[in-house]
This record gives structure tokens, C-alpha cells and sequence, in this order.
């Protein structure tokens, strides 16, 4: 047993560092190091200098543009751009529907999407929700109805994640109504969000943030060949993508990126002459997460290791995102109570700060992580994961 | 011993009840906290017709002489409903320092003017290096011939923004820290010399940071003795702190009835998701925590008349069990509602906002826990040194 990393992976370490440094700009580090919204430009700026190097489409083979790496590559390289504050790579192209495409569209999908996504000309978008299915996906309502070469689809999606920005929505929707089981009758459309009839409605959080969106469809016209598989399979597909979606959710690099932030501050930030790592009462609290948090990245790196051998990450994945989501918003939690009162003051973004300039974005954050454990399916999904698949109950 | 409250309590009870029931709606709430005050000036005006405002006070000053009980009833209506008028601020903070330290006909004229609902206080106390502590004032009184110069910066004040009188607390001798030397002042919010930055804060509220750069106030503007304010700021805030938990107690129950409504309603897999036992549980939990956190308000609302270290430690608990059970209610409550429960749109969110951020008004539960920590210490020397 060795649990450190050998020569080779330390060489690729220091490669993907040394990239990072040259080419991701500082301004953009900076906001996300300090929880700040990206605007659309940096972050198809970012994610064109991935595509550029060929680092963009990590779990993708490499015939259609994948780097080839092994899974401990993979987890280098998540861990090193979270550390340096770069960008999350938005997941709904290249690491939810692509994989789709590539293993059940058609040749003429491959051809046309995936270079697309890897230099950003598509923004995706993930149509799965609505306002009567979200934990019971299957029971999903949106009507594709086929009219010669096109379906005319009908219907709503919700809490669809920055699809003010996006041109293309991946959708389940309902082609047979009448099937025996819900599940049956399902289809997976790829619908351009230009086409008429789309309408996209902002929804605010309670961070205040406009992060997610309704998405109503009016007779929307979509080609025929926009289905990807057969035609009331794309149950199969959807979960598929599925567990492309619990990958990487359990955010080791970008949780430690934040324990480290949340560290300097307490090192620095005095409140009443004193440090606040100097509270024992707070010492205490940070110690247990970090130690929570090296669990995580422990069991990560075994689930990684074991993928490494050729074992394929099943349930595992649900464990990964339960721990990791909660070990997360436990950061975010001892955040807010960092700040003390000035965890309070609401101000807009554009605004000189109130307090540190570290406060602002602590309470909002707090409450924007609450997502965590709700969505890419709840915390309490995966538990019911967890006990029919693993342990059989 | 005798839970049931009094007949005059419950009159207040009913009073307060139906008024949120009838008058505050979430809608109502919501339009209330868009406007420029950052609440209805309305209403406020409605709450001193019904001499809500009046309730803490003392009878000399014109008030309802109400103790714990009474701001219990109150704060645990107001928080079923979120109200967001400055009660807090201008009744219970400020209505009390006056009524502890004014006099005469002084006292009576700055509590009339509280009651009536004519003017608005808040109080500068806390500032930016301080944390919660409200003894860390490091704002000058420097005398003046007849009267003193004001100079120091104050952080977070309650409704600090549309007050158009602030107490400001101010040290005339010692050091950030010291609760010897503190000294209150009445300053006209308009004065010369302060400056006001007004902002909304995340619970609904609003708040300002205030400085204070030279700024000269009467003879008359020091309320009670020089250097003798820490008591009486002490005991407010006590008040405060018990005002705050009844007013979680409240949002938490409505939380709670908000949280079963939904789980009832809502359904997925065809059943509604409260028959899944995993959720029923936490429900119960959710339960439990609200009974916890209301027997510990109960306590500390009772407990106003007792000895000092009694008092303090219950207060205390208090306020440590809201911290933490309020934060189980709250995320709870969120992770219960699903994507729903994320949505600025939807009132639980704004309960659950309200819920965890009353830990960051006056004291946090590590504050609090530090503060019954030494309690107990204090207590296990006093034994030692008895024994
Ligand atoms: C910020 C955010 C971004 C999102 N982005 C997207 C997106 O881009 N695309 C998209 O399609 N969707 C998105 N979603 C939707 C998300 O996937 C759903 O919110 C999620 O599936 C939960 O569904 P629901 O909100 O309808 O909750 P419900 O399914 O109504 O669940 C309510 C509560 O009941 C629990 N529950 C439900 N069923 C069970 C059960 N059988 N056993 C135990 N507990 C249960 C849930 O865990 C939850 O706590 C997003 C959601 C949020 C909050
Ligand atoms: C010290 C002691 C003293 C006792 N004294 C008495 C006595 O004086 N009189 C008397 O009649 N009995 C007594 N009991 C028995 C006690 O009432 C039972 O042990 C108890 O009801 C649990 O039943 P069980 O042991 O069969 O466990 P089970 O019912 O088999 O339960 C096993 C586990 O499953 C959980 N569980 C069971 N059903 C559910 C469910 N629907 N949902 C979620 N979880 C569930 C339980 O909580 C427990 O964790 C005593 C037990 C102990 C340990």
C-alpha cells in the first residue's frame, strides 16, 4: 500500500501547476478564490484555454478530444485548478451530455456537438426538472409530440441551472403517454433554446442570486435528429448521465480551496485584538471539519484509486457526494459565523463592502450551498441509494 | 408553578396574534421591506395606536411596565409573522436604556416620543473591531465646556438608518473592553458631524455603520450618570436577547406548521413525501428542536427578576440553543422544500434567513456559550472557595 503520489504523477502535478500559472488570469482567480459570480465572457474564456491545450474534455476518450488521463490524473488536475482558483468547469456539455452523445447519438451528433463544446460555442443547459418532478424524475410531464420529421414540444422545465446563458438545452420529455411504466416513453431531445416558442423566466435564490431559471416550452419545433437514441429509451440515457453527474460532486479540491481561504482569515481577522484561530471554541470547530475533510479526500482518492484498477464507481458515488456536499456546506457554515455581525449586511456586489471585505459574500454563500444537498439528486436520494444497493435493505 | 400566562397577557397575546394574522401577511411583509424606511411607517403607527410600543416600559415612563412575559408575547408574534418594524431597536433596546437611566421630566418626554411612535431610535453600540462585544467601545466622550464631543465609528446598527434618534454609547474613561466608563448619549441622527451608511441586511432588516467624527452634543444629551452606562446597557441588551429568542420561537413554530403543510401536500412518487419515514423523522427533529428552544426562552423570559449570574447563565442558554437548533430548523426546513425551499419567491426561505441570522444579532452561540462558560467556572470557584 502507498498512498502518496509516484514520480510520474508528481511530474504531471507540476505540469498542470505550472499551466495554471501562465495561463489562468489573475482577475478571474481572484473572484472565485473570493466567491464572486464569473461573467459569461470569463467563463467561456476559461474553458476555450482548456479546450486550446486539449485539457477541457477530461473524461471524454481521446479520439474525440479527451486528454487521455487516468483517474488519479483526473483528481490532480480538479484538485490543482480549485487550488489556484480556477474556474468550475461548467458540467451540463462536456461532462453530462457528451458522454451521452458519444456513447449512445449518432455520428452526425458526435460530428457536430462535441468540437462545438470544446471551444464553448454552445453554452448547455440541463432540462431535467420540473415543478411536479424533481427526487421522482420519471414522472415527468413535457410533451413531444411527432409531426412528420420534428416533435412539437409542450411544456416546462425548472430550476434550470444558468440557462439565461445557454443556446442549448438537453430535455427528457414525455413520447409515450400511454407507456405501461413511467420510465417507458421517455425521450432525450437536444432542443436549441432560439427556437421559437422557448421562453426562459429568471427564478431568484434566496442568496439573491439569479442562478436559475423556468423554461417554458410553446410548441417549440425540434428536428427529428435532435433525439439522441431510440425514441422512448431515453430513461436509459438519463441515467446515464446520471452518474456522470455524481462525479466529481463530491468537490475534494474545491472544498480544501476553501477550508485554506477560510484558514487565512482566521489566522488574520481579529476581533477584539485577538485572532480568531486564538478561540478555542472556533479552533475546535475548524479542527473537526478539516479532519471531516481529510475523510472525504481519503475515501475520494480510494474511490479514484479503485477506478484506477478498472473498478467502475457505483453507489460509491452516492457516499462521495453525501460527504462531500455536507463537509462543504459545514465550511461555508463556520464562514458566516467567521464574519460575526457583518455576516448580516446584504450588499449588492457592485457596492463598496461593508466591514472586511471578506464578510459580503459569506452569509449568501452559507445559504447558496444549501443547493448542495438538494440537487444532482438529494442527499436523502442517495441514502435510499445507498440502502437498496449496497446494502440490500 | 404556573405556566399559563396572566389575563392580561393573554389579552396582549390575542391582540398581538390577531394583528399578524389579520394585518401581516407574507405579501404584506415583503412590500413593507421594499419600501425606502425598510418597513411601514403604517404600521408602526398601527403598533402605537394598540400601545404595543409602549409595552416594555416602565409605568413612570408612560409604558405597559411589561417584563419577559410581555416581550415574549410580542416578539413570538412578530416572528410568526417576520415583521421587520424596529421594535427591538427602538422599543426594547432604546426604551429601555431611557427608561433606566433618564429622569424626570426628561425621561418622560423621550419615552412619550418612543410610545407614540413620533420618534425612531436605535442603538450605537457595537463596533467594527468588537465583534459582539458590547463593552468594546473604543468611541470618545471627550467633555466639552458645557457639553462633550463624540468621536468613534459604530458597526451594524439595527435600523440605524432611519432612526432619527440614536443612543450612542461612548467611553469617557478606560479601555475597548472595560464596562467601567461607558457613558450613553442622545444624538439627533441629523447632527453634525454623523455619518450614516444604510443598507439592507440578508434577514430583512436593515442596518447602517455610522460615524461619528466631532460630533457635539449638550450637557443634556448624556443619559444618567457619566461612566455609569454599563449596567443599564447590560440589562438591555439582556432584553434584547430575549426579545430575539422569542421571536426565533415564533418563526420556528411557523416554520415548522409551514414545513408539515408542505410535506403533506407535496408529492413525489406518487405519495406525498411526508410518508417517507426518513423525512418524518427530521420533522421531528424539527419539532424537538422548537420545544427545546421555546422551554429555554420560557426560562430566560422568567428569569429577568433573578439574581445576576442566574439571570445571565439562562439568558445565555437561551440564546446558545437558538443558535444552534434554529440553524437545524432552518436548513431543515430549506432541505424539506427542496429546489422550492431555495427560492427568494418562497416565505420559508425568508424564515429560514430570519432563523440563522438571529444568531448574529447580539451575541452568537459561541458568544453565549463562552459567556455560560464562565458561569460555570465562576460557579465550581465560588464552591471551592466555599468548601
Ligand atoms: C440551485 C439548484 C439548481 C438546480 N439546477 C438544475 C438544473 O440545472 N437542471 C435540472 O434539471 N434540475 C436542476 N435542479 C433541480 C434539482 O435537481 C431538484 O431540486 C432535485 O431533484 C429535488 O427535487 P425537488 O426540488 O422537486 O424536491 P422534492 O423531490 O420535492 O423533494 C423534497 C424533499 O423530499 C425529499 N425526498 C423526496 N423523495 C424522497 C424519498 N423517496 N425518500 C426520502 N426523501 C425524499 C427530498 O430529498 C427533499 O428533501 C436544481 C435545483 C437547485 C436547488
Ligand atoms: C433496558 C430495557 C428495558 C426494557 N424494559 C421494558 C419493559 O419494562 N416493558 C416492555 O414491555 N419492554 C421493555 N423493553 C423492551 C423494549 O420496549 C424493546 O426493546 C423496544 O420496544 C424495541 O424493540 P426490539 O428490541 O424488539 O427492537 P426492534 O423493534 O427489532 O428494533 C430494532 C431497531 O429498529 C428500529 N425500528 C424498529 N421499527 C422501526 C420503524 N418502524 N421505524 C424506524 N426504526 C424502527 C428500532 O428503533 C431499533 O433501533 C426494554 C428494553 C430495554 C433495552
Amino acid at each position: 500500500m502507498d498512498i502518496e503520489y509516484n514520480d510520474a504523477e508528481r511530474a504531471f502535478r507540476d505540469e498542470v501547476r505550472g499551466f495554471l500559472a501562465e495561463n489562468l488570469p489573475a482577475t478571474i482567480a481572484e473572484k472565485v478564490n473570493n466567491y464572486r459570480r464569473l461573467s459569461r465572457d470569463e467563463t467561456v474564456h476559461w474553458h476555450r484555454v482548456l479546450g486550446e491545450k486539449g485539457w477541457l474534455a477530461m473524461h471524454w476518450p481521446t479520439e474525440y478530444g479527451g486528454p487521455g488521463w487516468s483517474p488519479i490524473q483526473k483528481h490532480i488536475f480538479e484538485e490543482e485548478s480549485a487550488a489556484a482558483g480556477a474556474p468550475r468547469l461548467l458540467p451540463f456539455g462536456i461532462n453530462m451530455v457528451a458522454p451521452v452523445i458519444i456513447k449512445f447519438g449518432s455520428q452526425a451528433q458526435k460530428d457536430y456537438y462535441l468540437p462545438r463544446m470544446l471551444t464553448m460555442d454552445d453554452w448547455w443547459a440541463q432540462g431535467y426538472s420540473e415543478p411536479g418532478a424533481g427526487s421522482d424524475l420519471a414522472s415527468l410531464k413535457m410533451r413531444a409530440e411527432r409531426q412528420g420529421d420534428h416533435y412539437i414540444v409542450n411544456g416546462q422545465k425548472t430550476w434550470t441551472t444558468l440557462g439565461q446563458h445557454a443556446n442549448m438545452i438537453f430535455c427528457l420529455v414525455r413520447t409515450d403517454p400511454q407507456a405501461a411504466k413511467k420510465q417507458e416513453g421517455i425521450s432525450f431531445l437536444l432542443i436549441d433554446m432560439n427556437s421559437p416558442g422557448v421562453t426562459v423566466r429568471p427564478l431568484i435564490t434566496l442568496d439573491g442570486e439569479h442562478e436559475v431559471n423556468e423554461v417554458f416550452f410553446d410548441n417549440v419545433e425540434v428536428p427529428v435528429e435532435n433525439r439522441v437514441g431510440e425514441e422512448n429509451k431515453g430513461w436509459t440515457y438519463a441515467k446515464y448521465l446520471l452518474t456522470f453527474e455524481r462525479t466529481g460532486i463530491a468537490g475534494v479540491g474545491i472544498s480544501k480551496a476553501a477550508l485554506a481561504h477560510l484558514k487565512t482569515i482566521a489566522h488574520e481577522y481579529r476581533i477584539r485584538g485577538q485572532r480568531l484561530i486564538e478561540q478555542p471554541a472556533f479552533a475546535d470547530r475548524l479542527a473537526e471539519i478539516e479532519i471531516e475533510l481529510m475523510a472525504v479526500e481519503m475515501t475520494n482518492l480510494r474511490v479514484v484509486a479503485a477506478a484506477e484498477a478498472g473498478g467502475v464507481p457505483g453507489a460509491e458515488s452516492s457516499f462521495l457526494k453525501i460527504m462531500g456536499t455536507e463537509v462543504r456546506q459545514k465550511i461555508s457554515d463556520l464562514y458566516r459565523e467567521a464574519v460575526g455581525p457583518y455576516a448580516l449586511p446584504f450588499i449588492d456586489e457592485d457596492d463598496a463592502p461593508v466591514g472586511p471585505d471578506f464578510a459580503g459574500v459569506a452569509a449568501p454563500t452559507y445559504f447558496n450551498l444549501r443547493k448542495l444537498s438538494i440537487f444532482g439528486g438529494s442527499n436523502e436520494i442517495q441514502k435510499n441509494i445507498i440502502s437498496k444497493a449496497i446494502l440490500g435493505l | 408553578m404556573d405556566f399559563s400566562y396572566s389575563d392580561e397577557q393573554r389579552m396582549l397575546k390575542d391582540m398581538v396574534d390577531r394583528l399578524v394574522a389579520e394585518q401581516y401577511d407574507f405579501d404584506t411583509r415583503e412590500a413593507a421591506r421594499a419600501s425606502s424606511a425598510g418597513y411601514s411607517t403604517q404600521m408602526w403607527q398601527q403598533f402605537a395606536e394598540l400601545g404595543l410600543l409602549g409595552v416594555p416600559l416602565s409605568e413612570d415612563a408612560g409604558g405597559f411596565d411589561g417584563g419577559g412575559a410581555e416581550l415574549m408575547v410580542v416578539a413570538e408574534g412578530f416572528g410568526r409573522a417576520l415583521v421587520v418594524e424596529p421594535y427591538l431597536a427602538s422599543v426594547v433596546l432604546c426604551g429601555h436604556l431611557i427608561d433606566a437611566l433618564a429622569d424626570g421630566v426628561h425621561k418622560a418626554e423621550l419615552a412619550e416620543s418612543i410610545i407614540s411612535g413620533e420618534m425612531r431610535y436605535a442603538l450605537a453600540c457595537h463596533e467594527p473591531d468588537g465583534g459582539y462585544d458590547p463593552h468594546w467601545i473604543a468611541t470618545t466622550a471627550r467633555a466639552d465646556g458645557d457639553g462633550y464631543v463624540l468621536d468613534g465609528s459604530k458597526a451594524v446598527v439595527a435600523h440605524g438608518d432611519s432612526a432619527d434618534r440614536l443612543i450612542v454609547i461612548a467611553r469617557s474613561s478606560g479601555e475597548p473592553g472595560d464596562r467601567d466608563g461607558l457613558s450613553a448619549f442622545l444624538v439627533d441622527a441629523s447632527a453634525q458631524g454623523v455619518a450614516r451608511r444604510g443598507y439592507p441586511t440578508i434577514d430583512g432588516h436593515r442596518a447602517a455603520d455610522i460615524t461619528l467624527a466631532n460630533v457635539r452634543v449638550g450637557g443634556d444629551a448624556l443619559l444618567g450618570e457619566a461612566r455609569q452606562a454599563g449596567a443599564a446597557l447590560d440589562a438591555a441588551l439582556e432584553r434584547g436577547v430575549i426579545y430575539l429568542c422569542a421571536e426565533a420561537t415564533g418563526a420556528m413554530d411557523r416554520a415548522c406548521e409551514l414545513t408539515l403543510e408542505y410535506l403533506k401536500q407535496r408529492k413525489q412518487f406518487g405519495v406525498p413525501i411526508g410518508s417517507f419515514q426518513a423525512l418524518q423523522h427530521r420533522m421531528v427533529d424539527m419539532r424537538i428542536a422548537l420545544e427545546k428552544v421555546r422551554a429555554l426562552t420560557f426560562w430566560a423570559a422568567c428569569s429577568l427578576e433573578s439574581a445576576p449570574d442566574e439571570r445571565r447563565q439562562r439568558i445565555a442558554a437561551a440564546k446558545v440553543m437558538v443558535g444552534r437548533a434554529g440553524r437545524q430548523v432552518a436548513e431543515e426546513a430549506i432541505q424539506l422544500f427542496g429546489g422550492m425551499g431555495m427560492m427568494e419567491e418562497s416565505a420559508i426561505a425568508h424564515y429560514a434567513k430570519r432563523i440563522v441570522m438571529i444568531d448574529h444579532w447580539l451575541g452568537d452561540h459561541r458568544w453565549h456559550m463562552a459567556a455560560f462558560r464562565r458561569a460555570l467556572v465562576d460557579g465550581d470557584n465560588a464552591l471551592a472557595n466555599a468548601a
